[in-house]
C-alpha cells in the first residue's frame, strides 16, 4: 500500500481560462453514450484509439461510407471545437470512453441543457467542459449555428462563467468545485489522498458498527471457493 | 433536542460521510466496489501510473461479464473461449490487476460467472444500508436491498481503488408511490416502462428515488432489482427500497456469516433504514398499479413506450419539439407510423437476458407462457442466464429443457446481447424483441430494432412470432 500523497494541485491538467471555438449543432435529444462511442470501440485496455468511434453511425453508413449530411462530416465544420447539443446529452452506459473519444476527436466543450449524470461527473473528471444553458437559449444557439455559413465562433469563459457568442452574452453555473478543477487543474485522488488517515478511522468505526460490512467481497469470495 | 427528519437517502449518505468537502460534495466511503473487465483497465493503469496502491482490497470484486460469448465452452477443453484478441486482453488484463492487489474475482470459467449485478446480490454481497457503486449504470439495481448503488466512471473507479471512498456530489430526494396491486399478468419490469414513459428519460436527472407504497412491498425481491436497474433510464442518480422483512430475508439467506454472527445486530440496524415520517421529498409522484398493462417500447428511447393496448402517439398530440423531433426521428429508425398499434408487429429475434430480466423467477415466467408452444418459424430466441448459478437452478428445475424442447437457445451467462459487445450482435434491420433496459438506436446491433419489454411478453413474442399480449394467451392464465 503506497501512502504517498502526490501534489494535488497539478497545473499540467489546468485549461485555459477562456474556451475559445468554433461550433457546430447537433439537435438530437437524449443523444445517448451507446451512440457518442459504439460498442465495437470499447475493447482497449488503454485509453488511446477513440476518436475513429465517435458518432461513428452517425458519421458513416452501412457499409462505412461517410455520410455527406452529417454535420462534422461538411468541410466547414471539420474539427469544430464545441458541440450545441440536444437535452439530456450522454445519458445511458457510465462508459467514460464517450468522454476520452470527444476529447481525442478534438472537442473542447459541449453546450446543452442537460446532461446524463454519469457522463457529466466523467467529463468533470476530463476537463471536458458542459456548459448548461436553458434549452431555449441553447435552441437560439442552435438556429444561429445552422444558419450560419462559417461555424459560429463561441468563447467559454470559466473565469467569469459566460458563454460568449457574437452579441450574446449567457450566464451560466459550474460548481466551485468544478471550476477549480477546471482553473487549477485539481488532482482529484492525490487530494482525497491527504484524508487517509481520516478514511481509516472512519472505516475502523463504521465496522465496527457494522462488522457485517467489512471485507464482504473477500469472505464471499472465500466462502464460494470453499464449496 | 430533536432528531431532524431524514429520509431513507440521506441516512445512507450521512452514515457514510468521511468528510464534508463543501456544500454540495461529500467524500463518501464506498463499502463495496464492483468491476467488469471494459470499464476497469484504465483505472488501474492510472494507479500504477502513479505508483498508487488499492486501500481495501476485500471491499472491491470483479467480474467477466460484458465481453464474455455465451455460446457453448469447447467441445476439446469445456472451457469458454473469448475469440477475439482484444476482448481476451480485456479479461487476463482483469485477472492480471485482480491477482496483483489481491482483489476477489469471478473469472471467465468460474462456475459463478455471470452479469456483475446479477452474481453480486445472490451470493449474498449486497446488504442493507450500504453503498455501492460500479463503473456501470445499471448499479441502481441495489436499492432493491436498501443498499445505496450507482455507476461511475473510470476515473472514479481508480478513485474507490486508490481510497475506497468517492468525492459525491448530493442528489435531491424524489418519491416514487405506487398504490395498489399490480394485475394480473403484469411485472416490475410493466410497472418500470409505464412510470418512465410518464416521468420522461431524464425524468428523475439529479434525484435519487425512493419507490413506496403498496405494490413495491408487494413484490418479491428479484422484481424489487428489474424496478431498481432501470431507475436510470429516467435518469435517476440512484433508487432506493426501505427494507423490509422480505429484503432481510433475501440477504440473510445468501449471507451465512452475518445469519451466524450477527443476525440481531444487523436486523436492529437494517429496521433504522426507512425515511422518517416528516422527512421532506424535493419531488413526489404517485401512480396506480391499476392502471399498469404489459408495456412496450415504440422507440429509441426507454420513454418511449405504450401499454401492449395502446397506440403509439400521434405526432401532433406531442406539444413539446423536442419530444415530437425525437419521436419523428425514432419511428424512421424503429420503422414504425404513429398511431399504430404494436399488437402484431413481427419480431425476427427475442432476447431473454440482462442484469434486468436474467434471473430464476424472470425465467419461471417465460417458461410458464411458452407452456408447450414452439418458437413461431422465422424467429431466433435466446435465452441467456444471467449467471452460473441461474444457469444450474433453471436446469435443475427443468426450466433449461423445456426452453429447448420448445426451440429456444439456452446459452452461457454474460451481459450478451443487451449492449452486443461480445459476438451476440443483429443485423440490420432485425427487429428483437429483448428483456433488456435500453432500446437506443444501434445498442443491440447497428440498425437494429430493439423492443423492450417483461419476460413473459417476450416469450409471448417468441411463440407467435410477433408483439402480442401475453394476457391473450389463454394457457397461460
Amino acid at each position: 500500500m503506497n501512502a504517498q500523497a502526490s501534489n494535488p494541485i497539478n497545473a499540467s491538467n489546468a485549461v485555459n481560462q477562456t474556451i475559445t471555438g468554433r461550433a457546430a449543432a447537433l439537435a438530437i435529444a437524449n443523444l445517448d453514450t451507446d451512440q457518442i462511442i459504439p460498442k465495437q470501440f470499447l475493447r482497449g485496455i488503454d485509453k488511446a484509439g477513440l476518436a475513429p468511434g465517435l458518432f461513428y453511425d452517425l458519421r458513416f453508413d452501412g457499409t462505412g461510407q461517410v455520410r455527406p449530411d452529417f454535420v462534422l462530416n461538411q468541410s466547414a465544420f471539420a474539427g469544430v471545437d464545441v458541440l450545441i447539443a440536444g437535452p439530456n446529452f450522454g445519458c445511458g452506459s457510465s462508459r467514460e470512453h464517450a468522454v476520452w473519444g470527444m476529447q481525442q476527436f478534438g472537442f473542447k466543450a459541449v453546450i446543452a441543457s442537460s446532461y446524463g449524470e454519469i457522463f457529466y461527473s466523467n467529463a468533470m473528471n476530463n476537463t471536458l467542459m458542459l456548459v448548461m444553458l436553458p434549452e431555449e437559449q441553447v435552441q437560439a444557439l442552435m438556429a444561429q449555428a445552422n444558419t450560419a455559413a462559417a461555424p459560429l465562433a463561441v468563447e467559454i469563459d470559466v473565469q467569469h462563467l459566460q458563454v460568449r457568442c457574437g452579441d450574446l452574452t449567457l450566464p451560466f453555473t459550474l460548481s466551485a468545485r468544478h471550476r477549480r478543477m477546471f482553473l487549477d487543474g485539481l488532482d482529484v485522488i492525490g487530494a482525497s489522498l491527504t484524508y487517509r488517515a481520516q478514511i481509516e478511522s472512519f472505516a475502523q468505526q463504521h465496522w465496527a458498527a457494522q462488522p457485517w460490512a467489512r471485507d464482504v467481497a473477500r469472505i464471499t469470495r472465500e466462502r464460494l471457493s470453499a464449496v | 433536542m430533536t432528531t431532524p427528519s431524514k429520509t431513507l437517502y440521506r441516512k445512507l449518505v450521512d452514515s457514510h460521510t468521511v468528510a464534508v468537502l463543501d456544500a454540495q460534495n461529500v467524500l463518501l466511503f464506498c463499502d463495496l466496489h464492483l468491476m467488469n473487465e471494459y470499464t476497469s483497465p484504465q483505472a488501474f493503469a492510472g494507479l500504477h501510473d502513479k505508483d498508487r496502491g488499492v486501500l481495501v482490497p476485500g471491499q472491491n470484486v470483479a467480474v467477466v461479464s460484458h465481453i464474455i460469448p455465451t455460446h457453448a465452452p469447447s467441445p476439446i477443453s469445456n472451457l469458454r473461449v473469448i475469440a477475439d484478441p482484444s476482448s481476451a486482453l480485456q479479461a487476463t488484463n482483469l485477472k492480471a490487476n485482480c491477482d496483483r492487489h489481491g482483489i476477489p474475482m469471478f473469472d471467465t470459467n468460474d462456475a459463478l460467472q455471470g452479469i456483475e449485478h446479477v452474481v453480486a446480490p445472490e451470493h449474498g454481497m449486497i446488504r442493507p444500508g450500504m453503498v455501492v457503486i460500479c463503473g456501470d449504470s445499471h448499479t441502481t439495481t441495489y436499492g432493491a436491498l436498501g443498499a445505496l448503488g450507482f455507476g461511475i466512471g473510470t476515473s472514479e473507479v481508480e478513485h474507490v481503488l486508490a481510497t475506497q471512498t468517492l468525492v459525491y456530489r448530493l442528489a435531491q430526494d424524489m418519491r416514487l408511490r405506487v398504490d395498489g396491486r399490480l394485475p394480473m399478468g403484469t411485472t416490475a419490469k410493466d410497472l418500470i416502462l409505464m412510470i418512465i414513459s410518464r416521468i420522461g428519460a431524464q425524468g428523475a436527472r439529479g434525484y435519487v428515488v425512493e419507490f413506496c407504497g403498496e405494490a413495491i412491498h408487494a413484490l418479491s425481491v428479484e422484481a424489487r432489482f428489474t424496478l431498481c436497474n432501470m431507475a436510470v433510464e429516467a435518469g435517476a442518480r440512484g433508487a432506493l427500497i426501505a427494507p423490509d422483512p422480505t429484503a432481510i430475508d433475501y440477504v440473510l439467506q445468501r449471507a451465512p456469516d452475518i445469519a451466524a454472527h450477527w443476525r440481531e445486530s444487523a436486523s436492529a440496524h437494517w429496521a433504522t433504514l426507512f425515511s422518517d415520517a416528516e422527512a421532506n421529498f424535493e419531488v413526489e409522484h404517485v401512480f396506480n398499479a391499476v392502471e399498469v398493462a404489459p408495456f412496450v417500447t415504440w422507440g429509441t428511447s426507454p420513454d418511449q413506450a405504450i401499454p401492449i393496448t395502446g397506440r403509439i402517439p400521434r405526432l401532433e398530440a406531442l406539444t413539446d419539439t423536442v419530444q415530437r423531433q425525437s419521436a419523428e426521428q425514432a419511428l424512421r429508425y424503429t420503422a414504425l407510423l404513429a398511431d399504430q398499434p404494436l399488437e402484431g408487429v413481427p419480431v425476427q429475434h427475442v432476447f431473454i437476458g440482462s442484469c434486468t430480466n436474467a434471473r430464476i423467477e424472470d425465467l419461471r415466467e417465460v417458461v410458464k407462457v411458452v407452456g408447450n408452444s414452439k418458437v413461431a418459424a422465422g424467429v431466433r430466441a435466446m435465452v441467456v442466464p444471467g449467471s452460473g448459478a441461474v444457469k444450474v437452478q433453471a436446469e435443475q428445475e427443468g426450466i433449461a429443457a423445456q426452453l429447448l424442447a420448445a426451440g429456444f437457445e439456452w446459452r452461457q451467462p454474460g451481459c450478451s446481447m443487451c449492449l452486443a459487445m461480445n459476438d451476440d450482435v443483429l443485423a440490420p434491420g432485425q427487429r428483437c424483441a429483448s428483456t433488456t433496459s435500453r432500446n437506443f438506436e444501434g445498442r443491440q446491433g447497428r440498425g437494429a430494432i430493439t423492443h423492450l419489454m417483461s419476460p413473459a411478453m417476450a416469450a409471448a413474442a417468441a411463440i407467435t412470432g410477433y408483439i402480442t399480449d401475453v394476457r391473450q394467451l389463454t394457457h397461460t392464465i
